[in-house]
C-alpha cells in the first residue's frame, strides 16, 4: 500500500482551494470596474429623468436654455461641442501627423527622443493650466486685433462691424459676418477652438508616432526601391499602411475634445445664444456643466445639466466603440 | 562583354564595424548571379549597396565604386532616387502595399515617375504580370486588394512590381525563404525567363537554389568575397578550400 | 532580347524632375515647421509660468492660506494639503481596484468575464472627468455634502482605467516561463501571481501608478462640485477640501491680481510636480 502522505493531492486540496479564493477575490475587486460603470449609468439616468421626461426629444432640438423661466434645450451646447471639437480636430490632425512623421521619420535619434518626450508632456499639462494660459496670454493677443474693429482708426473694419452688428441684431449672420469679431474680449468660440487644438494635438501625435514606427521596414524599402522620394515613401507607403492606427489616434483625440471641460469653460464665454460670430461667446455641454451645476438650485435646471453629462457619457462610449470598429476595418490584413 | 554592374573595392561599414571588405565583382548582362555564404557573411549587406539602400540606415557607409553601365552610382551628384529606378528589388518576405489593389501595386513605380495614361499603365501592368508568370492567375481580379493573393502569388506580384519600371538589374534578397516548396519552384523557374529582360543578383542561403538557378556564384565569408566564378565550377571544383568546405556542407 | 532598353534609361544625374524634388523639400520643410508649432505651446506655457509665477513661490506660499479677496500675501497651503490628502485617498481606491483589474485581465485571460471587464475599463478611460464628478456628486455629496471623500472618489474613478491598462500590459510582458517555473515548484497559482509575477512587474506597475497620479493631480473639473474647495487648511475628509487645480481655476477666473498671481504660482508648482513625476516614472520603468 502506498504511503498516504505521498499520494497525489486531490482537487480539494489546500492549494486549489486557495487558488479559487484568490480568483474570487480578484474577480470581486475587478468587478468594481463594471459596478462603477453601472452605477454611473444609473445615477446619471435617474438624475436626468426629470428633464428628459419634461422636454423629451425637444431637449436635443430646442435652443432656449433659460433657467429663469425653466425652459431647457441643449441644442446650443450640442452645437458648441460639435463645432469646437471638429474644428480643433481639423486643425490639429495634420499638425499632429506632421510632428509624428518628424519624430519617426525625419529627426535623428538624439533629437527624436526629446521632441517625442516634449509632445508627451503636452498631454500632461492639466486642463486648468491651459485655460489659464489661454485667458492670460492668448486672449489679450486676440483682443488687440478684435478691438481694431471698433476703432475709428480703421474705418473699413468699423464699417464692416457696424454692418454685421445690424445683421446680428436680427439673430442672423452671413458668411462674412461670421468671421467678424463681435466683441473685443478675446474670449469666445475661437479661443476655445485654439486651446482645444493645442490640447488634443499630443493624443493624435503620440498614437500616430507609435503606429508609424510600427510600419515594417520592408514597406518603406519597397517604395524606395521603386525610385521614390522620401515624401513619396511617406505618402504612398507609410501613411496608407498606418492609417488604421492614425484613425484610432484621431478618434481618441475627438473623444478628448468632446469631453474637455475646464480650459474650454474658462475661455468660451458661457453663452447659450445662437452662434453669430466665430469670435462670439458660446458654450459646450461640458462647459455648461462646469459653469452651472454648482449654481443650479431648481430641480429642472439641475436635471438638465446632468442630462448634458448623460449625453457626454453616451457619446464617449459611442466614440470608443466607433474607434474599435474603424480600426478593425482599416487595419491592413493578409500580408503573407 | 562589358559588365552591366561592376563593384570596385567596395567596403561597407556600420558605424565603426566593417561588414564588407574590399569586394571586386563584375556582373554580365542577362545572367543570374547568386551570392551565397553563411548568415552574417555580408552578402545581403553587399546586395543592398547596389541600390544604395544603406543611404537610409543612419551610421551605414559605403566606400569604393559600384558602376552601373559604366557609371559610378556613388559618384557625387548622383540622385539615389533616380538611380533606384534602374535597380529593382525583391525582398525576403512578400511585401505588397496592403492598401492597394493588385493593379495599383504593379504600377506603383510608374505612377511615381508620373505616368498617368490608363491604357499605357494597363499595358505595362499586363506585360509585367506576364513577365512574373502571374497574369493568368490575377487578370480577373486586378482591382481586388493585393493582400487577397496567396504568399507565392504575392511574391510574384512583388516581382512584377519591380519589373514594371524596367530595371537593368533585379536584386533578390532570399526571395523564396518565406515560401512553400511549390511557390519556390515557380519563382526559380521564372528566373530563367527573367534573364531575357534583366540581370538578376540573388542572395540565397540555399546552396541548391544557387546551383539550380544561377550562372555565376559568389561566396562570401565574414565580409570577404572569397571566390567568384561560374556556378558549375564553383560548386564542382572550387579554388578556395573555404568555399569547398562550405559547398560540401562542412560548415554554415 | 539582350538589351530591352526600349525606353530611355533615366539618367543618374541630374536625376529627378525638379517638381518631385521640390515637393519632397517643401513637404519636409512643412513637417519641420508643423513640429515646431506643436512643441511651441509647451515651451511658451512653461516660460510664461516661470516668469509670472516664480515670484510668488516663497515660504508664505507653502505655509499660509490664501489672503482674503482684495488683500495681498498668503499662500496655497490649503490647496497643497488638500491635493495630497485627496490623491492619497484616491490612490487607495484607484490602485486597489486598478491592480485587481489588471491582474484579472492578464492572469485569467480565459475567464468568461474577461472581455466585458476589459471593454468596460477601456470605455471608462474615455468618459470625461467632469461626468465622473457628477457621479461622485450623486453618490456622496447629495447625502453627505461637499467633502474631500467625494473629490477623492471622483479622482479614484479616473485612476482605475489607467492603472488597469498599465498593469495588464506589464504583467503580460512577464515571460510565461517565469510563471511555469513557479508552478513547477509546486506553488499554487495565487502565490505565483503574488510572489513571483507581481514583483517581476513591480517597476512597470509603479510607473503606471505614478502616471495615473500625475494625470489626476491636475484635474479640477471633477472637484468643483465634490471637494468644492476650502479657504482653510482642512485635514478632515468629510468636510470640503481645496486642491491645487481648484485654486488655479478660482484664481485664474478671479478679478483680483493677487488671486491671479497665486493661480500662476500654483500652476507652476503643479506642472513642475507633474513633469517631475512623469520623468521619474520614465526613469523608473527604464531601469527595470
Amino acid at each position: 500500500m502506498s504511503d498516504p502522505a505521498r499520494r497525489l493531492p486531490t482537487r480539494a486540496s489546500m492549494s486549489s482551494g486557495s487558488d479559487r479564493a484568490f480568483q474570487y477575490l480578484i474577480l470581486a475587486l475587478a468587478s468594481v470596474i463594471v459596478l462603477v460603470f453601472v452605477v454611473s449609468l444609473y445615477l446619471l439616468g435617474k438624475d436626468s429623468w426629470p428633464a428628459l421626461q419634461r422636454f423629451g426629444v425637444e431637449f436635443f432640438t430646442q435652443r432656449t436654455w433659460n433657467p429663469v423661466n425653466g425652459t431647457f434645450g441643449a441644442a446650443a451646447m450640442i452645437t458648441g461641442t460639435l463645432v469646437t471639437s471638429f474644428a480643433a480636430l481639423i486643425i490639429s490632425v495634420p499638425l499632429a501627423i506632421a510632428s509624428a512623421l518628424f519624430v519617426a521619420e525625419y529627426a535623428p535619434k538624439w533629437l527624436a527622443n526629446p521632441v517625442g518626450y516634449l509632445i508627451e508632456l503636452l498631454a500632461a499639462i492639466p486642463s486648468v493650466v491651459y485655460g489659464l494660459w489661454a485667458l492670460f496670454v492668448i486672449a489679450p493677443v486676440l483682443a488687440r486685433w478684435q478691438i481694431t474693429f471698433f476703432s475709428p482708426e480703421y474705418p473699413e473694419r468699423l464699417a464692416l462691424y457696424t454692418k454685421c452688428a445690424g445683421i446680428w441684431a436680427n439673430d442672423q449672420t452671413t458668411l462674412q459676418c461670421f468671421f467678424v469679431p463681435s466683441s473685443g474680449a478675446g474670449r469666445g468660440l475661437a479661443l476655445a477652438i485654439i486651446i482645444l487644438t493645442v490640447m488634443i494635438l499630443p493624443y493624435t501625435a503620440s498614437v500616430a508616432r507609435d503606429v508609424i514606427r510600427l510600419v515594417p521596414a520592408d514597406q518603406r524599402e519597397a517604395m524606395y526601391a521603386l525610385g521614390a522620394t522620401k515624401w513619396e515613401v511617406i505618402s504612398r507607403a507609410i501613411l496608407p499602411y498606418a492609417r488604421a492606427g492614425i484613425m484610432g489616434g484621431v478618434i481618441l483625440a475627438l473623444g478628448r475634445a468632446l469631453g474637455e471641460t475646464l480650459a474650454v469653460a474658462m475661455v468660451i464665454g458661457d453663452s447659450q445664444d445662437i452662434l453669430k460670430s466665430l469670435w462670439g461667446n458660446a458654450s459646450t455641454m461640458a462647459s455648461v456643466i462646469a459653469n452651472q451645476f454648482g449654481d443650479a438650485q431648481e430641480l429642472l435646471h439641475r436635471s438638465s445639466v446632468v442630462t448634458l453629462g448623460f449625453i457626454l457619457f453616451f457619446v464617449s462610449v459611442a466614440v470608443n466603440l466607433l474607434a474599435r470598429v474603424l480600426i478593425g476595418r482599416l487595419t491592413p490584413k493578409g500580408v503573407k | 562583354m562589358t559588365p552591366i554592374l561592376s563593384a570596385k573595392n567596395v567596403n561597407i561599414f556600420y558605424g565603426d564595424k566593417q561588414a564588407v571588405q574590399n569586394v571586386n565583382l563584375d556582373v554580365q548582362p542577362g545572367t543570374v548571379n547568386a551570392l551565397i555564404g553563411p548568415s552574417g557573411c555580408g552578402k545581403t549587406t553587399f546586395l543592398r549597396a547596389i541600390n544604395r539602400m544603406h543611404d537610409l540606415t543612419p551610421g551605414a557607409r559605403v566606400s569604393g565604386q559600384i558602376l552601373l553601365d559604366g557609371e559610378n552610382i556613388y559618384a557625387p551628384g548622383v540622385d539615389p532616387v533616380a538611380m533606384r529606378r534602374r535597380v529593382g528589388m525583391v525582398f525576403q518576405k512578400p511585401n505588397p502595399f496592403p492598401t492597394m489593389s493588385v493593379f495599383d501595386n504593379v504600377v506603383a513605380g510608374l505612377k511615381l515617375a508620373g505616368m498617368r495614361n490608363k491604357d499605357q499603365l494597363m499595358a505595362v501592368a499586363e506585360r509585367s504580370l506576364k513577365g512574373a508568370a502571374l497574369w493568368e492567375e490575377v487578370r480577373e481580379r486586378l482591382n481586388t486588394p493585393a493582400t487577397g493573393l496567396s504568399g507565392g502569388q504575392q511574391q510574384r506580384l512583388c516581382i512584377a512590381r519591380a519589373l514594371a519600371v524596367d530595371p537593368e538589374i533585379l536584386l533578390m534578397d532570399e526571395p523564396t525563404s518565406a515560401l512553400d516548396p511549390s511557390s519556390t519552384a515557380k519563382i526559380e523557374e521564372l528566373m530563367t525567363d527573367l534573364k531575357k529582360v534583366t540581370t538578376i543578383i540573388i542572395v540565397t542561403h540555399n546552396m541548391h537554389q544557387a546551383a539550380r538557378v544561377s550562372d555565376t556564384t559568389s561566396f562570401f565569408l565574414v565580409g570577404d568575397l572569397v571566390e567568384h566564378g561560374p556556378t558549375d565550377q564553383l560548386f564542382q571544383s572550387p579554388r578556395d578550400e573555404r568555399t569547398e568546405a562550405y559547398v560540401t556542407g562542412r560548415f554554415g | 532580347m539582350m538589351s530591352t532598353a526600349t525606353s530611355a534609361r533615366p539618367p543618374l544625374k541630374p536625376g529627378l524632375s525638379t517638381a518631385r524634388k521640390a515637393q519632397n523639400m517643401v513637404m519636409g520643410g512643412l513637417i519641420l515647421l508643423a513640429t515646431l508649432l506643436v512643441v511651441a505651446p509647451l515651451i511658451l506655457i512653461f516660460v510664461y509660468l516661470i516668469r509670472e509665477g516664480i515670484g510668488a513661490i516663497n515660504l508664505d506660499f507653502f505655509t499660509k492660506v490664501p489672503a482674503p479677496e482684495g488683500e495681498t500675501g498668503g499662500g496655497l497651503l490649503n490647496a497643497i494639503t488638500g491635493s495630497l490628502i485627496m490623491l492619497a485617498m484616491a490612490s487607495v481606491f484607484g490602485v486597489l481596484i486598478g491592480l485587481a483589474g489588471g491582474i484579472f485581465l492578464a492572469e485569467y485571460p480565459r475567464h468568461p468575464l474577461m472581455p466585458s471587464i476589459r471593454l468596460v475599463s477601456d470605455v471608462l478611460a474615455g468618459i470625461p472627468a467632469i461626468v465622473m464628478g457628477l457621479v461622485a456628486y450623486g453618490l456622496i455629496v447629495l447625502t453627505f455634502g461637499f467633502s474631500g471623500f467625494a473629490g477623492a472618489l471622483a479622482l479614484g474613478f479616473l485612476m482605475i482605467p489607467i492603472v488597469v491598462r498599465t498593469t495588464e500590459e506589464v504583467l503580460k510582458l512577464v515571460p510565461q516561463t517565469v510563471r511555469e517555473a513557479g508552478l513547477s515548484l509546486g506553488l499554487p497559482q495565487w502565490l505565483v501571481t503574488l510572489k513571483i509575477v507581481l514583483p517581476a512587474a513591480a517597476g512597470g506597475i509603479i510607473t503606471g501608478i505614478m502616471l495615473a497620479l500625475a494625470r489626476v493631480a491636475g484635474e479640477a473639473a471633477p472637484l468643483i462640485f465634490t471637494a468644492f474647495g476650502n479657504p482653510n487648511v482642512n485635514f478632515d475628509p468629510s468636510k470640503p477640501m481645496s486642491a491645487l487645480p481648484l485654486e488655479i481655476y478660482r484664481g485664474a477666473t478671479s478679478a483680483y491680481d493677487e488671486n491671479q498671481r497665486m493661480a500662476k504660482a500654483g500652476a507652476l508648482l503643479l506642472i513642475v510636480l507633474i513633469f517631475v513625476t512623469s520623468l521619474l516614472a520614465r526613469r523608473f520603468s527604464r531601469k527595470v
